[in-house]
């Protein structure tokens, strides 16, 4: 394997194990605020064990997406000093201003978040766990502008060979990114919510009944319930936007290799792209251009426009089905246990053995989504712009196999360590229940509240 | 030199990126010290020390991405080049900084038994690191060579930083703790020190005499008469603190931060002279902070006219 491919790989493990965990912090931040914000209204110390129990997962994955990020931003450097040297004017800046106006406000005031309970004033606690949740938000706004940007590339002008800024506004809401944005913030609004009520299912079957494994279970369910319908509209609206300014990445997801009408909602393929042509096709007649184009013959791009121009097949494909298909196991599942939830007020053992595991549902969904998204631009790194092989650096490939080698091994323990770890807090937190008594700090600053109850 | 935009872009670049380095080795250097300090330290004084860094340690790291992210942002002509050449310290670099990051989290949550494990991985992850960044700083005053001699010499300035690095770490373990940890601290300064020393001397040696350019610089008259007060000035602070060892813990705890904000001092003034030195280049002897600008393919040694207008 050559430097090109091997350099693609490392950047996709890092990028891939970065995001899972900005994507559970920027919505747990939230998260924890309505946690706190409930403590502060009603007293009920229950809150704020939900709260103590939920912020040591904001830490640890804080942890893992400061120290899996800031590998990220060394990267660009090693292995991709084309990228830089082409689109940097527009890259640099917008970098820039997430390390700027967003990780020094996470950094900074997760000290508190983190330390500062009854340390500082009740008011000040509760502002830096706002500051915190709102700080990871614009951190995902300003990659995700950069992100979109790459894809639908918009306010800039090319000068010899180098891609210079020109309306600013137009940069960071191109065309893709109003979607985009919504899109992967209600993903991480998901993903929190099913791990939430998974990690909260856990120490549900493992006996306990405690008030605060209850309120987080009801958040998380809830929270699941009422995102899935919003992040399905949303979806939908993110396809027709790529429909309209990448039609190719969309001929990919769909595996339509012909551009014409009544083209079929194809369930299940094997994608040959030696054959050009499906295999083992199992589809639905004319779902295809009634989703895409809203009419049963409304004619759908096909991947023979773009030979040679088009993305891999089959990855784009089957992360756009692996995507769907959890995010429709979302709803069935959210939706039936709310119900019982909301109407039996009870929690059906079955349905808690289907909770535990989709914890991390919301990762496989992600991952799934960013991979059709992201494989579907190549071959471009910059949609028009810039090619993935032009950006590659002079690394000899011996070296970047050998750090990717050892990255995923590590990537690979990480991820070992800190699902058990998890899993441990949780059964911890079963075991004790509600009546151990908070740490020292802790228990005396909710002896306050509590005194009238 | 005519002071528009182009030119001056550059300057304030490069001075905001040397200020978030300093701050950062300043910074991360006394929670990596106190990293490195865990291999001689037993489980409870462990806890305290980790307590004494706690609240800080992810906001010191944020500094490490804002001097990398100015580098790619201001200079990603030597962003690519310096990290290209560099490309397996800076992997080394961040595995360590990821081991350590993760165990800072991990050991106070895994079972109890298993404590142990995370308290070796962060004391490995800080040493790596600093070692790391120690290498890169040999290696990188030399002029990115690769030769035999420039690796040992990346070793020794490794090994130095290290130490430094647990020099800071001690002095802010003087600060913040008392007992028989502080006094433990006082003695891990006093040794640590020697090898700082030891760091900067190589390191001030070797910048002039692998670059004569650098040379022409220091030794001509008045210049080494104007810079006479850095090295007197740094030797001054070294030597004091070295006398101030022997005094420490003092009486009701006064001074308990002298001696963290000499080194950070020291630091600085050490920092000062390899600015000095390598000023007005980002990657020695090769590119300038003008030429590593983005720019247009054309002319590498062309003026930085091109790129005025756009932002």
């Amino acid at each position: 394997m050559d430097a090109l491919i091997l350099s693609r790989l490392q950047f996709a493990a890092n990028i891939s194990f970065h995001i899972l965990f900005p994507t559970i912090t920027i919505a747990l931040g939230w998260v924890l605020l309505f946690f706190k914000l409930r403590y502060n209204a009603t007293g009920d110390s229950a809150w704020m064990r939900a709260y103590f129990f939920w912020v040591k997962v904001f830490a640890l994955s804080f942890a893992l997406g400061v120290v899996s990020g800031v590998t990220m931003s060394f990267q660009f450097g090693t292995n991709w000093p084309g990228f830089m040297e082409k689109v940097g004017n527009i890259a640099g800046p917008l970098l820039a201003y997430e390390v700027l106006t967003a990780f020094f406000l996470e950094a900074v005031f997760l000290g508190i978040m983190l330390f500062g309970f009854r340390r500082v004033s009740n008011r000040v606690h509760t502002l830096a766990t706002f500051l915190v949740a709102f700080g990871t938000t614009l951190s995902a706004f300003w990659i995700l502008a950069l992100n979109s940007w790459m894809q639908t590339p918009a306010g800039f002008e090319m000068r010899d060979g180098v891609a210079f800024p020109v309306d600013w506004w137009a940069i960071v809401f191109n065309p893709s990114f109003p979607y985009r944005l919504v899109h992967m913030l209600l993903a991480s609004g998901l993903t929190v919510a099913f791990l939430v009520a998974g990690l909260s299912a856990l120490r549900f079957l493992a006996g306990d009944r405690a008030e605060s494994m209850w309120k987080a279970l009801r958040t998380g369910v809830f929270m699941g319930a009422a995102l899935i319908p919003v992040q399905i509209f949303v979806g939908d609206m993110h396809g027709l936007n790529t429909l309209e300014h990448q039609p190719q990445k969309v001929a990919a997801m769909e595996a339509n290799w012909e551009t014409r009408g009544n083209v079929p909602l194809v369930l299940f393929a094997w994608p040959d792209e030696k054959a050009r042509e499906n295999r083992f096709e199992i589809a639905v007649p004319n779902g295809a251009s009634l989703i895409l184009r809203h009419s049963l013959d409304g004619i759908v791009p096909g991947l023979n426009d773009y030979v040679g121009e088009h993305p891999p097949v089959a990855p784009v494909f089957w992360g756009f089905r692996i995507m769907v298909g959890v995010g429709l196991a979302m709803l069935a599942l959210s939706w039936a246990t709310s119900w019982f939830l909301w109407r039996r007020g009870a929690m059906p053992k079955l349905l808690a053995y289907a909770y535990a595991p989709m914890a991390f549902s919301g990762w496989v969904a992600t991952l799934a989504g960013w991979y059709t998204t992201e494989i579907g631009r190549q071959p471009w790194l910059v949609t028009g712009v810039l090619r993935t092989e032009e950006a590659v650096g002079p690394v000899a490939a011996s070296n970047v196999g050998f750090t990717l080698a050892i990255y995923v091994v590590l990537y690979i323990v990480l991820m070992i360590v800190y699902l058990g770890v998890l899993t441990h807090l949780a059964l911890k937190a079963a075991k004790d229940g509600d009546q151990s008594p908070m740490p020292g700090v802790e228990d005396r600053a909710l002896a306050q509240p509590m005194a009238g109850e | 030199m005519t002071l528009d935009w182009p030119t001056l872009l550059p300057l304030i670049f490069a001075g905001l990126m040397g200020l978030a380095i300093l701050v950062y080795v300043v910074l991360d250097g006394f929670d990596l010290g106190i990293g490195i300090l865990f291999a001689a330290s037993d489980a409870h004084e462990k806890d305290t020390m980790i307590a004494a860094i706690g609240p800080f340690w992810d906001a010191n790291e944020t500094w490490l991405v804002l001097a990398v992210g100015l580098l790619l942002v201001a200079f990603p002509v030597a962003h690519g080049v310096i990290l290209t050449a560099l490309y397996i310290p800076v992997f080394v670099l961040l595995v360590g900084l990821i081991l350590r990051g993760v165990a800072f989290d991990f050991r106070a949550k895994v079972p109890v038994h298993r404590k142990k494990r995370w308290d070796a991985l962060f004391c490995i992850g800080s040493l790596a690191a600093s070692l790391a960044q120690g290498y890169m700083l040999g290696v990188y005053v030399l002029g990115l060579e690769t030769g035999l001699p420039a690796i040992g010499f990346g070793l020794l300035v490794a090994l130095c930083l290290a130490a430094s690095y647990a020099a800071m770490g001690a002095a802010w373990l003087i600060y913040k703790t008392e007992g028989d940890l502080q006094r433990k601290a006082v003695r891990f300064l006093r040794s640590a020190l020697v090898f700082t020393a030891v760091g900067m001397v190589a390191v001030s040696l070797a910048t002039p005499f692998a670059s004569p350019r650098i040379f022409e610089k220091w030794f001509t008259w008045p210049e080494i008469a104007l810079l006479a007060p850095l090295p007197i000035v740094t030797g001054a602070a070294f030597l004091g603190l070295w006398l101030l060892t022997f005094r420490m813990p003092a009486p009701g705890d006064r001074h308990a931060i002298t001696p963290f904000l000499t080194l950070a001092a020291i630091f600085a003034l050490g920092f000062a002279g390899l600015a000095y030195s390598f000023y007005p280049y980002v990657v020695p002897d090769r590119l300038t902070i003008w030429e590593a600008r983005p720019r247009p393919k054309a002319s590498p040694s062309s003026s930085p006219a091109r790129r005025s207008c756009c932002r």
